[in-house]
């Protein structure tokens, strides 16, 4: 497996609506919090190290 | 210190004078040990019992106090257990299992370390320094009266140091004055700030943690379960940022505060300000007397080599951790293990001098893999920046619910002892057995038909034949190999799932450690012989 960085959303609008939306009225703290298990969240949903390490190398 | 009248340090070998300060040349001895704590003793008892003679030399004349080391794991009771000292150790220790975690006022999740049937010992036991320290010198002091080549001398300060191409000088300093005593090899076992290290000149580097903690541990009848509970931000005034709760023998808890970098030590160390914190951790009215206070700090570092000509380093002098994790002495313990055997099979000619360099090799590799789980401890424990402690706050949260975040929270990774995966005493694996054991590994324990198998696998090197029959080997080039052959009831499941898996036999060649040299299906003669050559660091041919 190799990270995806194609199109992979649908409705990819949509998602960043939800996205902005799971922030909406938050402070500063708050947010960094959410961002913080989110991250942790999909992170271990996929798993795979050789891909989440290919991950932090493309956010870099 | 606080109740420094605790009547748990005790004195064990006064000063008295010996024939060899009154000798006009200075007496040679084949090993001295420097320092007299748990690691040079359990080298000396370990060395006697084979039949070389050791000499510790210790600065005081007995067992320091204070708690400070409270927690011992299996393969240190394994070794304790060989060495005479083990049983006592499990008697009068607190086992447990089970931790907690609290973050705030709030309890994340609860973890059994949930210990594999079939091992004589538990997986950890609770107990303070001076008990451990005292069950070792009464071992010693038994292996003495059996009339075991092993001696310890009260209050001999060495003050000086030096050694040339064939022995090591040392300069030694005691209430009737200062001689010379001269030495085959010398064993610095002196502590994390070795006297020795100093004299030699070498460097003890690595990272310092900007971190204070306050140990205060306290006697009191509570009525608190016997487990490990670990506060992240517990909500108590001054706001500490971890605070630790476990259980000693004698009623004594160990409570610790994470007190951070900027504080005020002799104002946290006033035993008002102490019992102010205390009282608002424990449930009110709570009645307790402090037996002992400190506050320490701790760096994570190790000596480039542990060995340096005919000085080796053990121990807490060639290597520091933080505490959490239980790897300072528990690995000590076993440096002492690794390098009795070897410095055994030098002094009697039966292996090459280079065997030694495999000491560094083995335990360096050790107390790197101790490093860095401490290190990554000491980093949840202590975020370095603001993402850090984002992301440390986001596994806690996430704990509480989702059993993915529980494997991250790190209050300390309980000390398990290392293999030696890839390093030269090893002979590859040639047998499609269970990982666990591989070449490298400690033995783990198990059941026999009566009895466990590590009190079957005495210091010496031991062919182990599984539903097998080995050749007739009774020794190779003058080092003794005992053969345990097991057949039948003793091949209980769990010794079948630890050392079989699916193989239907096996044999294997185990060091005088109890570490794994080297294993077969079957084995013949000339291909055990190149193994133990391997094993004991000699040119195969």
């Amino acid at each position: 497996m190799q990270l995806n960085t194609q199109p992979n959303i649908p409705d990819p609008d949509g998602f960043y609506d939800e996205l902005l939306a799971a922030h909406q009225g938050l402070t500063k703290d708050q947010s960094d919090a959410l961002n913080a298990r989110l991250i942790l969240i999909l992170a271990n949903h996929i798993g795979d190290r050789d891909i989440l390490r290919e991950a932090l190398k493309a956010a870099g | 210190m606080v109740g420094a009248t605790y009547a748990l340090a005790h004195k064990l070998y006064p000063y008295a004078p010996v024939a060899d300060q009154a000798a006009d040349v200075a007496v040679h001895h084949p090993v001295i040990i420097i320092g007299g704590g748990p690691i040079g003793v359990a080298t000396g008892i370990d060395l006697a019992q084979k039949g070389t003679p050791a000499l510790i030399l210790d600065d005081h004349d007995g067992v320091g106090m204070g708690s400070r080391a409270i927690c011992f794991a299996k393969r240190t009771l394994e070794i304790a257990d060989r060495l005479g000292a083990g049983a006592e150790m499990v008697e009068k220790g607190v086992v447990w299992n089970v931790g907690r975690v609290f973050h705030g006022e709030g309890e994340v999740f609860d973890f059994n370390l949930l210990p594999e049937d079939g091992h004589r010992n538990p997986a950890f036991i609770n107990l303070q320094q001076p008990y451990f320290e005292k069950f070792l010198v009464d071992a010693l002091r038994r292996a003495e009266a059996e009339g075991k080549p092993i001696e310890i001398r009260g209050r001999n300060v060495v003050t000086g140091i030096r050694q040339d191409a064939d022995k090591v000088t040392l300069s030694i300093d005691t209430p009737d004055g200062p001689y010379t005593l001269t030495a085959d090899y010398v064993i610095a076992c002196d502590g994390a700030r070795s006297p020795t290290r100093d004299m030699m000149g070498l460097s003890f580097d690595g990272r310092v943690f900007e971190d204070n903690f306050l140990i205060a541990d306290v006697k009191m009848t509570a009525d608190f379960p016997t487990e490990r509970w670990f506060w992240f931000e517990p909500p108590l005034a001054n706001a500490p940022q971890s605070a630790l709760l476990h259980k000693q023998p004698d009623d004594v808890w160990r409570i610790d505060f994470q007190l951070g970098w900027d504080i005020d030590r002799e104002a946290e160390l006033d035993p008002a300000k102490i019992r102010q914190r205390i009282d608002e951790f424990l449930p009110d009215g709570t009645a307790y007397e402090l037996v002992w206070t400190s506050i320490y700090t701790f760096q994570c570092r190790r000596m480039e080599r542990f060995r340096h000509g005919r000085v080796m380093f053990a121990g807490d002098a060639a290597h520091q951790v933080s505490p959490f994790g239980a790897r300072g002495a528990n690995s000590g313990i076993q440096d002492s293990d690794n390098l009795a055997w070897k410095l055994d099979l030098v002094l009697r000619s039966l292996a090459p001098d280079t065997l030694l360099d495999t000491y560094h090799a083995e335990r360096a590799h050790g107390a790197d893999e101790n490093i860095l789980n401490s290190t990554r401890a000491t980093d949840f424990l202590t975020p370095k920046s603001e993402m850090s402690k984002i992301f440390r706050n986001a596994v806690l949260t996430l704990a509480r619910d989702h059993a993915f975040a529980r494997p991250m929270v790190n209050s300390g990774r309980l000390s398990v002892p290392c293999t030696y995966d890839g390093l030269p005493l090893n002979t590859p694996d040639a047998l499609t057995g269970p990982a666990r054991t591989r070449p490298g590994s400690p033995c783990p324990d198990a059941p026999l038909a009566d009895g466990f198998l590590l009190d079957r696998l005495p210091g010496c090197f031991t062919l182990l034949a599984l539903d097998t029959d080995p050749p007739d080997i009774t020794e190779v080039g003058g080092i003794p190999i005992r053969t345990l052959r097991l057949h039948g009831a003793d091949l209980t499941d769990a010794l079948r799932d630890r050392y079989l898996g699916d193989a239907p036999h096996a044999l294997y060649l185990i060091r005088p450690d109890q570490h794994v040299a080297a294993r077969w299906p079957n084995a013949d003669a000339a291909t055990i012989t190149t193994a133990l050559s391997t094993a004991t660091g000699q040119p195969c041919n």
